[in-house]
């Protein structure tokens, strides 16, 4: 699915009568199954935008289209999946994997199959009766990224997925997740601070601005795929870091 | 074994509590049933109006506003003042009694389930809204089970208190119960029976305590699974 943000702009207005300015203008377009990353400051309303599209929250001004269909204020059109893993402590990782369908009031039985399908291909599968806590940070990282792949399926909106991760299993997860993608291509916004990442999964990377955060830069990635870790040392990839670096510092 | 020469009357040794135990044990047992029948039906009958309460209050602000405080003074309203104008209002039946069970259990049970009910995690509820979850849909998935450790925490107390309230209402005014026995056994000085009496209510207060621990057991899988 095509994600197309338009002139979106957002002020939150509850810290007195000036307001606070997070988003000015924002345009861009993700097209079908392209991983674009959004990369900035901390604190530039990142997950601002991810509330936007996720529906949580209205922007002042601008459209979200998803194939052309507003999604503007609609809960329920894409999978969101943020920082914390916020797997259900009384759900087992089955039924953790499963929550979106039983949102969406699908056949319960029919769920489970196919979580336990999709566990199974991710070698989780022996996991399935496991509580959170009795996982690994990865592996509840690896059970909440799972739950919005089978919420969103087409479109996927990660907000520093792997931000709360040791570096090792961080690299696990990212070789995880480009296998994930690769097996039904949904389109994804990504979004992180770290720009080694960026470079290994994004065919783009979008660089934000400070607060109220405009788009400073689009990057295109021309590495093909499937990719190796070993790309972030070709020469390419180094312009392409050393090129970031000086946007995130201010000078282009 | 009585070296400091204390009257039996005033303080017996557990061997004669032992025996008046044993000696009016038909008795006893008879008595026992009465307040587990008063208590039982107030525990139940407090949990269903602590959960029907809990969660009005919880889903709407304006109930809060209006009842939350007069839950609070209700509390500070001695129990002891208010079970003679129970027994006066509502005669010397079980009603008095299971009332005042329910004054006793409402309170503890109610707090826990509101508090509870309020503390789920910001960010998770943001992420059901994401998924287009309902109001209803938030409550049971998530502000329910996540409430249900508070809730389990307040009935065990509410387990607890609940023999005692019965048992301060049996006081004032009743024709069997463990309080009757414990109120006729004081008057006639025989306080080996009013320790035995203290037992059983020790007891049965136990036995409703290992109950609910069970019954949490049972219903929170979650919590009884360690950590890797």
């Amino acid at each position: 699915m095509t994600l197309l943000l338009r002139d979106l702009s957002l002020t939150y207005r509850d810290y007195g009568s000036a307001g606070v300015n997070v988003l000015e203008n924002i345009n861009l377009e993700v097209p079908t199954s392209s991983f674009v990353s959004i990369i900035g400051p901390s604190g530039c309303g990142k997950s601002s935008l991810c509330n936007l599209i996720a529906g949580v929250e209205e922007p002042d001004r601008g459209e979200i289209l998803l194939d052309g269909r507003s999604i503007l204020g609609l809960a329920g059109q894409v999978g969101y999946m943020p920082q914390k893993d916020l797997l259900l402590p009384w759900r087992t990782l089955l039924d953790n994997v499963s929550l979106g369908c039983d949102i969406r009031r699908e056949n319960k039985r029919e769920s489970r199959e196919k979580a336990r399908l999709w566990l199974d291909r991710f070698g989780l599968g022996s996991f399935a009766g496991h509580y959170p806590q009795q996982l690994s940070g990865g592996m509840r990282q690896r059970g909440a990224l799972l739950r919005t792949f089978l919420f969103g399926r087409t479109t996927l909106i990660l907000d520093e997925p792997f931000g709360a991760l040791d570096a090792l299993t961080r690299r696990d997860m990212q070789e995880w997740l480009l296998d994930v993608w690769s097996q039904s291509d949904p389109t994804v916004v990504f979004i992180t601070h770290d720009i080694e990442e960026a470079i290994l999964l994004s065919d783009e990377i979008v660089v934000f601005s400070q607060r109220p955060a405009r788009i400073l830069a689009r990057i295109a990635l021309p590495f093909s795929r499937p990719r190796n870790p070993d790309l972030l040392l070709s020469p390419e990839a180094l312009a392409v870091k050393k090129q970031l670096l000086g946007l995130l510092r201010g000078r282009p | 074994m009585n070296y400091l020469k204390v009257p039996l009357w005033l303080l017996p040794s557990p061997v004669a509590v032992a025996k008046a135990l044993w000696r009016t044990r038909a008795l006893l047992w008879t008595n026992t049933l009465t307040t587990v029948w008063e208590t039982t039906t107030g525990f139940i009958l407090s949990v269903a109006l602590a959960l029907v309460a809990g969660l009005a209050m919880v889903l709407s602000p304006l109930l809060k506003r209006l009842f939350y405080p007069l839950l609070i003074i209700s509390q500070t309203v001695p129990l002891i003042a208010v079970a003679p104008l129970l027994i006066l209002w509502l005669g010397y039946g079980l009603l008095p009694k299971i009332v005042t069970v329910i004054l006793v259990c409402f309170f503890p049970v109610t707090i826990s389930l509101i508090e509870g009910l309020e503390v789920s995690d910001p960010d998770l509820l943001n992420l059901l809204k994401s998924m287009g979850a309902t109001r209803w849909q938030i409550l049971y998935t998530v502000r329910w089970p996540n409430a249900l450790p508070s809730l389990f925490a307040g009935l065990k107390i509410a387990a607890t208190y609940s023999v005692m309230g019965a048992v301060i209402g049996e006081w004032l005014g009743a024709s069997s119960g463990l309080g009757v026995y414990l109120t006729l056994s004081s008057h006639s000085f025989l306080t080996a029976q009013v320790f035995a009496a203290i037992f059983a209510i020790t007891v049965l207060s136990l036995v409703y305590f290992v109950l609910i621990a069970g019954i949490r057991h049972l219903a929170l899988p979650w919590l009884n699974t360690k950590d890797n």
